[in-house]
C-alpha cells in the first residue's frame, strides 16, 4: 500500500486524539501483520467502499482508552464498559472521517460503514479483505494503541 | 453573549452527548438538555423553549438531516438555530445541509473553542 494512502489515517488519528482527548500520540514504525489477533483490549473496525475497499481498525490497550475517554468525557472509568465502547466507535468514526476528507483532496471518494466494536482478551480483527494489514503502533502517556489498516485502492 | 441559552444536544451515543456537554461546560454553557434521537428531540422542542439545537448527522431512525427538515417544516419551532455535528466533511453533505436550512456546521473532531465560535456566530446572526 502506498504511503500516501496511509498518511491520512495517521493524520486523522493524531488530530482526533489531540483535539477531542488532549492526548498527543507518538507513532512508531509501521509493520506488516499477517494474523487476525488484535493488539489491544478493545477495537473499533470500520469498512470502506468506493475508491478504496477494505477496513480500518483501531485497537486500544485498556490503560490508553480509559485515559482517552476520561479526557473526552470529563469522567473517570475503571473498566471497558458501554460508554467506553461507544467512545471507541466514535473515535473510529472520527478518524475515518478525517482520513476520508484528506483522501478526497487526492481525488478519492470513499464511503464508510458504521463502526463495529469488539472487546475482550485475544479478540480477533477480521478485515473485510482478509489481510494482511499494516499496523502503525502508537504510544500515549497512559499506554499503547494500534492503527490497523487493510485497504485496496480501486483506481 | 448569553450563556444561559438552553441548548438541546441530540446524539444517539450517550458518550458523545457527554463529550459535547463537557465541551459546552468548558466554555460556560450549563443550560443543556439531551435527546437520544430525532423523535425525542422533536418532542422536547414542542414541550420547552430551546434556543439552539446541536445535532449529530448520523443517527438511526431519524438522521440529523431529517430532524433539521422536520424542524424547518414546523411553524412553531422552524426558526430554532440548528448546528449540525458530523464526522463527514464531504462537500455534498455540506451543500445538502445548507439547502435544508442548517444554521452552521461543525466537523468532528473539534475543540470547545471552535464549538463556542460556531455558537457565537449563530447567536450574532440572530441579532
Amino acid at each position: 500500500m502506498d504511503v500516501k494512502y496511509i498518511n491520512p489515517f495517521l493524520e486523522g488519528t493524531v488530530s482526533v486524539l489531540k483535539t477531542m482527548a488532549m492526548t498527543e500520540p507518538i507513532a512508531g514504525k509501521p509493520y506488516l501483520k499477517k494474523d487476525n489477533q488484535a493488539k489491544g483490549d478493545v477495537s473499533g473496525i470500520i469498512g470502506f467502499t468506493g475508491s478504496a475497499r477494505g477496513s480500518l481498525a483501531i485497537s486500544f490497550s485498556k490503560a490508553a482508552i480509559l485515559r482517552i475517554v476520561a479526557n473526552m468525557v470529563g469522567e473517570n472509568y475503571s473498566d471497558i464498559n458501554g460508554d467506553v465502547r461507544d467512545a471507541v466507535g466514535e473515535i473510529t468514526n472520527m478518524i475515518s472521517g478525517v482520513a476520508r476528507k484528506n483522501l478526497e483532496a487526492q481525488g478519492m471518494n470513499i464511503q464508510a460503514a458504521i463502526p463495529t466494536i469488539i472487546s475482550g482478551e485475544n479478540h480477533a480483527i477480521l478485515h473485510v479483505l482478509g489481510g494482511p494489514s499494516i499496523i502503525i503502533p502508537f504510544n500515549t502517556n497512559a499506554g499503547p494503541f494500534y492503527v490497523d489498516i487493510c485497504l485496496n485502492m480501486q483506481k | 453573549m448569553d450563556l444561559q441559552i438552553k441548548i438541546l444536544v441530540v446524539d444517539d451515543f450517550a458518550t458523545m452527548r457527554k463529550v459535547i456537554r463537557n465541551l459546552l461546560k468548558q466554555v460556560g454553557y450549563e443550560n443543556i438538555v439531551e435527546a437520544e434521537d430525532g423523535v425525542t428531540a422533536l418532542r422536547t422542542l414542542k414541550s420547552q423553549k430551546i434556543d439552539l439545537i446541536i445535532s449529530d448527522w448520523n443517527m438511526p431512525n431519524m438522521t440529523g438531516l431529517e430532524l433539521l427538515k422536520a424542524v424547518r417544516a414546523d411553524e412553531e419551532i422552524k426558526t430554532t438555530p440548528f448546528l449540525m455535528v458530523t464526522a463527514e466533511a464531504l462537500q455534498d453533505n455540506v451543500i445538502t445541509a445548507v439547502k435544508a436550512g442548517v444554521s452552521n456546521y461543525i466537523v468532528k473532531p473539534f475543540t470547545a473553542e471552535v464549538l463556542n465560535e460556531k455558537i457565537k456566530k449563530i447567536i450574532e446572526k440572530l441579532g
